[in-house]
């Protein structure tokens, strides 16, 4: 039996409110929140965050064969996107990694993909739009991650169906900022016989009727054809999953993704969940979780559940910080030299540190970041075992604003952080009020884009503080 | 390990130092030209004379010909030097021994920066390609991160710390303002220093060196030549180069409030020199304000005061210029400015014209009544992970 065996979310730290939209241009906007990624984060970042969540549930012993990686907002096209979460998650050079772009029906293809044997798919997603449309109030930003397998299944797949139709209702050419849409009746127009024959097709090959359906998650872009769809399935009104619009928005690719995560964080053993995508056609899966999935619940820190990261996350976000931070708001620069972009060979001879951040450590446990090959201690050389220090956490001892250095969004707070059992290392904070810095202070790594330079993402690790109770 | 020095050896006889400032009609030939002729008459002699040179520059040229070429040297050894903010230093200590080896019998040491045509108001340098994880902090906000460590370990707060720091800002705007070559050559009051806009953690505007262009040179020959040249040469007592292992950044043992690599070239120093209590054997000291918090952890690393007690010693005007050991008369980096290749051959240009009681204004008393040592000390880097450099000059011959 091959099924869900991990997961993880990812919903990031800042939320705009949609009457900050209103109030600005006088126009848009609307009520709630909406979850926004910061100038530091893009689809492959916080994808490397659900990630990570998602193999930490897995525990060691899981390791996938191939790596799956779903979004409508690629960091990079002809270069895989994929391949720098393998890198971030320090996955052996045997593991495919795999980008699927462009839609949000890409996410299916992940699914299917690493659905079939022990592998991950990951799906994250930036949504926005043009300042005061619907796109943008109702866009979120988030990932989720999902770990297949068939030891220690928390939920197996029991049955799905699919239904496809050309039409014109959503699309954007590459390098546009914001898609267009049709007018909205004629898609919920087009997607109602689809919705309506791949529901069927799939609780009929399930051999369950709408009324077995326990958990009901309807996702799509479309948002008045996603209502329309939560009718005419004629499941219960209480099994219908919040689709999180008030306090996420609609993340896209990662939407049914993260309502699934929030699904699974609270599911009783034996219960029917069934997902209806709509995008560009009708996909339908059905799932069924088992007796592990209590357990695995009571490992889970509350604090990495959907619901424990909705709650974490801050809300006093600008529009106008918002605007800068998505391009749509073009502002002076710092009056700083760019930095230089990274280099690629150096960057290939030290994956390990820059995606791993791995150290080394000599005879004497000294721990060595960036890693060494000469012992301070002993003058040995290469006599050091690597060791992998993202899941570590760490102690800031001393900590400085930056309000000089270059950064999209000044000012820079930069700390020097002692590792629990070893290991020192000057970096940036991220995900701070530079206000509430202390010495003492907690912390953990976020893997982060710190910039692009001549089209070249620098991806690296950040510290933030430790999200409570993880 | 053997760190013999040339106690006495070789001797300072001619040094020329422009103004340091915002020099936008002088390119780095004509500052080279300038500090070059300037100490080149100063003791007397002609370029010719010249038998070899160090010059020392961060990021203004390449090559001994940044030198050669401006002043039209004659087929003679140039040598280019760069070593962080103690380029000078180390341009002048190089020259040094090649003088002491008996390879040559008349060298000079020069510096150079031109900072002020790179279009940015703060430092700017260029590194090698790599792969995008060293951290991006700058100059300010590396060396601000003394000021909570060194506040958190001895007990100051936040307030009490701001006024020392301000203290030293004000103490070397206040020299700098007799010193007609300073970038700066004016008082500042404690307020407006306190209250300039943030920079980095606690340091405002007032509390970094003057980004500046500027040029020094010096003159060396054997100290048995010296009196050949001039009445009033300066000896060299001691010099002393450390670069440590960079550990600060990556050892938790280290607390940011202290300097490693300054300790071990203090020690190093002294002991070439046969200094025991420097407090007191020294006239004065120019020391690597860069920042203000620098120089507050350079008084105790340097011997100037005990353990967290140099903030007290700030306070009471331990090294004003009326005080018992003053610290950057000239004004140091904070308001003489700091062109970086400039910077030590311009704390030795201190040393010389306060020995010599040539200093005006701004003339150390003790110096008339008897003290004839000074001390220069220059850094660079960052706290934890720096290159230091110590020397220590002298009027008298030892016995």
């Amino acid at each position: 039996m091959t099924g869900i065996v991990a997961y993880g979310s990812y919903v990031p730290y800042w939320r705009l409110q949609r009457g900050v939209i209103t109030k600005s241009l006088g126009a848009g906007g609307g009520k709630g929140e909406r979850a926004v990624a910061s100038f530091d984060e893009d689809t492959t970042s916080m994808g490397v965050e659900a990630a990570r969540i998602a193999m930490r549930n897995a525990g060691p012993n899981w390791m996938p064969h191939s790596l799956w990686f779903a979004t409508t907002d690629p960091a990079y096209l002809d270069k895989t996107n994929a391949n720098t979460i393998h890198a971030a998650l320090s996955l052996a050079p045997s593991v495919s990694a795999l980008d699927t772009v462009g839609s949000v029906r890409s996410g299916v293809a992940a699914m299917m993909g690493a659905g079939s044997g022990t592998a991950m798919a990951v799906l994250s997603d930036i949504r926005t739009g043009l300042p005061g449309g619907a796109d943008e109030s109702a866009g979120g930003d988030a990932a989720a991650a999902f770990c297949f397998g068939s030891e220690g299944v928390i939920a197996e797949v029991i049955g799905g169906a699919a239904a496809t139709a050309e039409f014109t209702d959503r699309w954007r050419q590459p390098g546009d900022t914001a898609s267009k849409q049709w007018e909205e009746r004629f898609g919920e127009h087009a997607y109602a016989p689809l919705v309506d024959n791949a529901f069927s097709d799939a609780l009929k090959a399930a051999h369950l009727a709408p009324g077995d359906i326990n958990h009901a998650i309807f996702a799509g872009l479309h948002t008045r054809a996603v209502k329309a769809a939560v009718k005419s399935c004629g499941v219960s009104a209480d099994s219908v999953v919040d689709d999180l619009s008030a306090s996420i928005g609609n993340p896209g690719t990662a939407q049914w993704g993260v309502m699934l995560a929030d699904v699974l964080d609270r599911a009783q053993p034996g219960q029917i969940i069934a997902v209806v995508l709509l995008a560009d056609g009708v996909n339908v899966w059905l799932l069924r979780t088992t007796d592990a999935i209590t357990k695995y619940q009571s490992r889970q820190s509350a604090a990495l559940t959907v619901r424990g990261q909705i709650s974490a996350g801050r809300n006093d976000l600008t529009y106008t910080q918002f605007l800068t931070w998505r391009g749509f708001l073009h502002r002076e620069p710092p009056r700083r030299p760019e930095p230089d972009r990274p280099a690629g060979p150096p960057s290939l001879r030290s994956q390990a540190w820059k995606y791993g951040l791995y150290g080394s450590r000599d005879e004497s446990g000294f721990v060595y970041l960036p890693p060494a090959r000469v012992s301070m201690k002993s003058g040995s050389i290469d006599q050091m075992e690597m060791v992998r220090m993202a899941d570590v956490q760490a102690t800031i001892a001393t900590y400085t604003v930056d309000r000089l250095a270059y950064s999209m969004s000044p000012p820079v707070v930069a700390a020097v952080i002692d590792f629990d059992g070893g290991g020192r290392f000057q970096c940036e904070l991220t995900d701070v009020d530079p206000a509430a810095v202390k010495i003492g202070d907690r912390v953990e790594m976020t893997f982060r884009r710190l910039y692009t330079v001549d089209g070249i993402h620098n991806y690296f690790w950040k510290a933030r503080p430790v999200k409570a109770g993880a | 390990m053997a760190s013999h020095g040339i106690r006495d050896k070789v001797a300072i006889i001619g040094m020329g130092c422009t103004n340091f400032g915002e020099h936008w009609d002088k390119s780095a030939d004509d500052m080279l030209i300038e500090s070059s002729d300037a100490a080149l008459t100063n003791a007397g002699i002609k370029l010719d004379d010249v038998d070899a040179f160090w010059l020392g520059t961060m990021g203004s040229g390449l090559s001994g010909l940044t030198l050669s070429r401006p002043l039209k040297i004659q087929h003679k050894p140039v040598t280019h030097v760069e070593n962080y903010c103690a380029t000078g230093s180390e341009a002048f200590r190089n020259a040094c021994y090649a003088v002491a080896s008996g390879a040559y019998d008349i060298v000079m040491a020069i510096g150079v920066e031109k900072l002020k045509d790179s279009g940015y108001s703060g430092l700017v340098v260029s590194a090698p390609a790599d792969d995008g994880t060293k951290a991006t902090v700058t100059a300010p906000a590396s060396f601000s991160l003394l000021a909570p460590a060194y506040a958190n370990k001895y007990g100051v707060d936040d307030a009490e710390l701001k006024d020392v720091l301000t203290r030293i800002a004000w103490k070397n705007h206040r020299n700098g303002a007799l010193n007609p070559r300073a970038q700066f050559k004016k008082e500042v009051p404690m307020e407006t220093i306190a209250c300039s806009p943030l920079v980095a953690g606690p340091l405002g505007i007032f509390d970094c060196s003057g980004v500046s262009d500027g040029s020094a040179a010096a003159i060396i020959v054997r100290a048995e030549d010296a009196h050949k040249y001039t009445d009033k040469p300066l000896y060299v007592k001691a010099l002393s180069f450390v670069a440590g292992p960079a550990a600060g950044p990556i050892d938790p043992a280290y607390d940011y409030t202290t300097f490693d690599e300054v300790v071990h070239s203090a020690d190093d120093a002294y002991q070439q020199a046969g200094i025991t209590d420097p407090r007191a054997e020294l006239a004065m000291a120019e020391v690597h304000d860069c920042f203000t918090p620098t120089e507050l952890v350079l008084m105790e690393d340097l011997g100037f005061a005990e353990r967290g007690t140099a903030w007290k010693e700030v306070l009471s005007g331990t090294y004003d210029l009326d005080g018992e050991l003053p610290v950057n008369p000239d004004g140091g980096l904070k308001s003489f400015g700091h062109p970086i290749g400039a910077s030590g051959l311009r704390m030795l240009f201190e040393c010389w014209t306060q020995l010599r009681g040539e200093a005006g204004a701004r003339q150390i008393k003790s110096i008339g009544a008897g003290k004839t040592k000074a001390l220069t000390h220059n850094l660079g880097g960052a706290p934890g992970a720096c290159v230091s450099f110590v020397s220590v000059v002298g009027t008298e011959l030892d016995k």
